[in-house]
């Protein structure tokens, strides 16, 4: 009785996925690298620089968990209680963005020198 | 058993958000088909997460609020090879060699999974020169720039606070890249012996041993490679 519901469980033998997905995954890392890379080779500058950096790191950063860390094939109620929480850094982020401002305003009007 | 079986042989999952609730309103387990030492690595790097982000936060606040110049890292990090000056070459090639580490791991448990001794010691061993070469080049790196003059207080190029973060970030991703070779030495050697075959508990634990170990390693592996991507992208492309 056991071992049949054992059976009844797909995951059991843990996650197996085709060598070709991680080979892709890995070429792709590679390439998106360098792009960030020849970013700043290029020296772009200004929102294009921003934007690129950002979209580069996202994707990386997004086929590493999905696939690497096999996240795109766990139960979503796993995913979403890991994926969820980091958004509260990027309020943390919004936050900190506003008091730096903030800080720098204070400096620049009220410390000659500078800080 | 490490995940909760279904309680009729024919019987299927919910998917999508029927799942989730469904998971979530259950008895004993929320997180189905995920063993708890999967689960409890993932609430780690979670954890792990929130620090690392502190760290970035902390750096992106003194970076914006101070009035000196923030030092520029493309001329910081770059290096003079064969009388040609490369902006960020070195941490270019880190880069590379942890996305290799990243790539041989994913492949370590692909490995594992098919009880392919053999090839997971040998790709892990490999994981970890790619780890230790990392931390090498981090090591020569630092020489490099306390040669320079950085100091967490103090550096020749501009704002003070550069050196404070510079070295906390870095320092503290160098630390879990070595706490990872270690561990992938560790496991390597647990899946030569062949204890994952003959479920033989490990040192610490009663808990027989088992081909997961491989992928909870892993899982640990490719966040060290994330927060790269993180710190890369915002430390030194920024």
């Amino acid at each position: 009785m056991v071992e049949a519901q054992a059976g009844t469980s797909p995951t059991h033998e843990g996650q197996q996925h085709p060598i070709r997905v991680y080979l892709v995954v890995w070429g792709w890392l590679f390439v998106l690298s360098l792009f960030s890379y020849l970013v700043d080779y290029f020296h772009l500058q200004g929102m294009l620089r921003w934007g690129l950096i950002l979209l580069f790191m996202t994707l990386k950063a997004g086929l590493i968990v999905a696939v690497f860390m096999h996240m795109a094939w766990e139960r979503l109620a796993l995913a979403y209680a890991i994926l969820l929480p980091p958004l509260a850094v990027l309020v943390f982020a919004a936050l900190m963005v506003i008091e730096s401002d903030y800080t720098l305003w204070m400096r620049q009007t009220f410390l000659a020198s500078g800080g | 058993m490490d995940t909760a079986p279904l309680h009729a042989p024919d019987a299927v999952r919910p998917a999508g958000w029927h799942g989730v609730v469904a998971d979530w309103s259950s008895d004993q387990r929320s997180f189905k088909g995920a063993s708890w030492g999967k689960v409890m690595m993932w609430i780690f790097l979670l954890s792990d997460t929130f620090i690392f982000g502190c760290f970035l936060l902390s750096y992106m606040s003194v970076r914006m609020s101070t009035t000196v110049p923030w030092p520029n890292p493309s001329e910081v990090f770059a290096l003079e090879i064969a009388g040609t000056n490369f902006p960020l070459i070195l941490i270019a090639i880190m880069t590379f060699v942890l996305i290799s580490s990243s790539g041989t791991m994913a492949m370590a448990v692909n490995c594992a999974y098919r009880r392919d001794r053999g090839k997971t010691t040998a790709l892990m061993l490999l994981t970890a020169v790619f780890g230790a070469t990392f931390v090498g080049m981090q090591a020569f790196e630092w020489s490099k720039l306390i040669h320079e003059g950085v100091r967490p207080w103090e550096n020749p190029w501009g704002a003070p606070q550069f050196g404070a973060a510079f070295f906390t970030i870095t320092g503290f991703h160098g630390t879990h890249v070595t706490i990872g070779v270690i561990m992938l030495l560790i496991v390597a050697r647990k899946v030569w012996r062949g204890d994952f075959d003959h479920e033989r508990p490990g040192g610490l634990t009663g808990r027989r041993g088992r081909y997961e170990m491989v992928e909870i390693a892993g899982l640990y592996w490719h966040f060290v490679d994330l927060v790269w991507v993180f710190i890369f992208a915002l430390f030194y492309l920024w």
